[in-house]
């Protein structure tokens, strides 16, 4: 795929495209700057950031705030630094990944491949509840996490976000698996292929790109949830909550430098998601407006 | 005898295979959300305070919600919040998306950093954003240090202020991908039609204004779906930016709905609250799915 040839055929004169430069040059630099402030002011001391100016770079480099950050810092009442609530988010998140992923590809598969009276219904039902404002849900399942006895805990998050995420996985699986000709599934099934047979021998091997869609999307989105965390999060919470607690924490001296570095921490898994796969970020990005 | 019995009960437990494969999914689905729903619609109907009671009292939790000053500071925020948040989203995306479209060098260096941000959690985003914006170490001190003695910006300070760092922050995290949409928009735009307007002697304003944006409707509606229901649910960055303040200033439905439930023990209210979120979003998501739905089929 040549980018050129899918270019406009519209040209623009020159003074146009110095204006066009400029301002596309400008956006560059709206979009990196809290990236550069995380990143410069994370490496150097607290009072060169209250005395000094966030844009300059560190006068002394240090990685003092960095390790405060990932293993002394004061979180909610402990100093145990980020680094727990890191263990916690890697431990929800992927048994979370793992199993919406596999569920969303058996519902796609049935969802083409075996349809029957009322599955549009179905996966309509299925693909609203990715859109609900999640307050709807949030006191009848803190209720019954508590009668679970997983209130809490990280086995309740991993829960929570299998329940919200296989419409989103089901919804990327099933588009894709409708592309796939369904003929050659109703060959196998003459040859005496079952059901199973069918989705491991025939589907699975050519699912590998909207696996890695729908991987990096429950990776990106579960990671990065908060409402669910803080609410449920109880002694088992996740990153996102416990950046927020080291940044919101009233007591004591506002240690900028170590709040920009757990930022970075907490942002460091899903950016190098995106810097290792961004094409198929943008894909799941794209797929999640339904038009696949 | 046995044999076809067995071969019979084979191809019967074949056809009921798919269906019970889904139907955990479809049972925890209705279930989760729309048991769920239903559940909190009931308790909307009861004088629920810190645990759900069943005493029921009619509308009485939507006419005191209506009577709060805070739930109309919390409406009156969403409602700037939300429109300026789409209008200049979408304006940005359209503007990048348009300017990357003009055969530019280094596109593919470009897009990756318009797009990053929507990668990060918006505790992220909103931490970067509080400390960049505040007048004693961000925006405010750096432009006096540099020279320009009189700038001030203290809008993360300022009652009615505030929210307009939200849409800030905001706009930086979802802009770069609306430019993703209209590019692919842009994109699949059949290049012979342009040409054809341009020998017709089409100026580029012109090509644009009457033939390119109207054919980006499908990516405009996209682009408003997505951000109407990422309008109405932002939660994390309201908390990570401002924390609703200062005051109540920057208050949002889901933070009302939230501290009225698990902190002010008024379950019924809050409970009424995610009520009118649910509508909001199903009046726009409702048919746009419908209409996904029906076309694909």
């Amino acid at each position: 795929m040549s980018a050129q040839s899918q270019d406009t055929a519209v040209s623009t004169g020159r003074i146009t495209r110095a204006l066009i430069y400029l301002v596309l040059l400008l956006f560059t630099l709206f979009y990196l700057l809290p990236l550069y402030v995380m990143g410069v002011n994370s490496l150097k001391p607290l009072a060169e950031i209250t005395g000094g100016n966030m844009m300059a770079l560190p006068q002394i480099w240090t990685f003092d705030a960095w390790r405060s950050a990932w293993s002394t810092a004061q979180i909610g009442i402990e100093p145990t630094g980020l680094k727990p609530y890191f263990l916690n988010s890697i431990l929800m998140v992927v048994p979370a990944v793992t199993i919406s992923t596999i569920v969303g590809a058996l519902n796609g598969y049935v969802l083409t491949k075996w349809r029957f009276r009322g599955d549009t219904w179905v996966f309509g039902l299925m693909l609203f509840s990715c859109f609900i404002p999640f307050q709807i849900v949030l006191i009848p399942m803190a209720m019954v996490l508590g009668k679970l006895g997983l209130a809490g805990s990280v086995p309740g998050l991993i829960l929570v976000h299998v329940v919200y995420g296989i419409g989103f996985t089901t919804l990327y699986f099933r588009n894709y698996y409708a592309a796939f000709p369904t003929e050659l599934v109703r060959a196998a099934q003459i040859d005496g292929a079952g059901f199973f047979r069918i989705f491991w021998r025939i589907l699975l091997p050519v699912s590998g790109p909207i696996a890695v869609v729908s991987v990096i999307w429950q990776f990106t989105n579960i990671w990065n949830d908060f409402l669910f965390g803080a609410s449920f999060g109880g002694t088992s919470q996740p990153m996102t909550v416990a950046l927020n607690n080291l940044v919101q924490s009233s007591t004591g001296v506002k240690e900028y430098n170590v709040h920009f570095a757990g930022a970075i921490l907490a942002a460091l898994p899903t950016l190098l998601v995106y810097i290792v796969a961004g094409r198929y970020f943008v894909r799941g990005l794209m797929a999640g407006s339904v038009k696949g | 005898m046995t044999a076809p019995a067995t071969a019979d009960f084979r191809t019967r437990l074949q056809d009921w295979l798919p269906k019970m494969v889904l139907a955990p999914s479809f049972a925890v689905t209705l279930l989760f959300v729309y048991g769920f729903i239903a559940f909190t619609v009931l308790l909307s109907f009861t004088g629920s305070k810190m645990l759900p009671k069943y005493d029921f009292v009619g509308l009485d939790n939507y006419r005191r919600l209506f009577a709060l000053e805070h739930w109309h500071i919390a409406i009156g925020n969403i409602a700037v919040f939300a429109s300026l948040y789409i209008v200049i989203c979408s304006a940005i995306g359209l503007m990048l998306a348009i300017f990357l479209d003009q055969k530019i060098r280094g596109e593919g260096f470009l897009r990756p950093i318009f797009l990053y941000p929507m990668a990060l959690s918006f505790i992220v985003t909103g931490t970067a954003w509080k400390w960049f914006l505040d007048p004693g170490i961000g925006l405010e001190k750096v432009m006096r240090l540099w020279g320009w003695e009189s700038f001030t910006f203290t809008w993360i300070k300022d009652n009615d202020l505030a929210i307009y760092c939200i849409v800030i922050a905001a706009v930086w995290q979802t802009s770069g991908f609306v430019m993703a949409m209209f590019l692919a928009g842009l994109r699949g735009i059949d290049n012979e039609i342009l040409k054809a307007a341009q020998i017709d002697g089409a100026s580029n304003w012109q090509l644009y204004r009457r033939i390119v944006i109207p054919m980006l409707r499908p990516a405009f509606l996209s682009a408003f779906v997505i951000l109407s229901h990422l309008a109405i649910k932002s939660y994390d960055l309201v908390v990570a930016l401002t924390g609703g303040g200062p005051g109540r200033s920057t208050e949002m439905p889901a933070t009302f709905m939230y501290s009225y439930t698990f902190t002010r023990n008024q379950m019924g209210i809050g409970a009424s609250s995610a009520v009118i979120m649910l509508m909001t979003i199903a009046a726009i998501m409702v048919p746009y799915l419908y209409a996904e739905l029906k076309e694909k089929k």
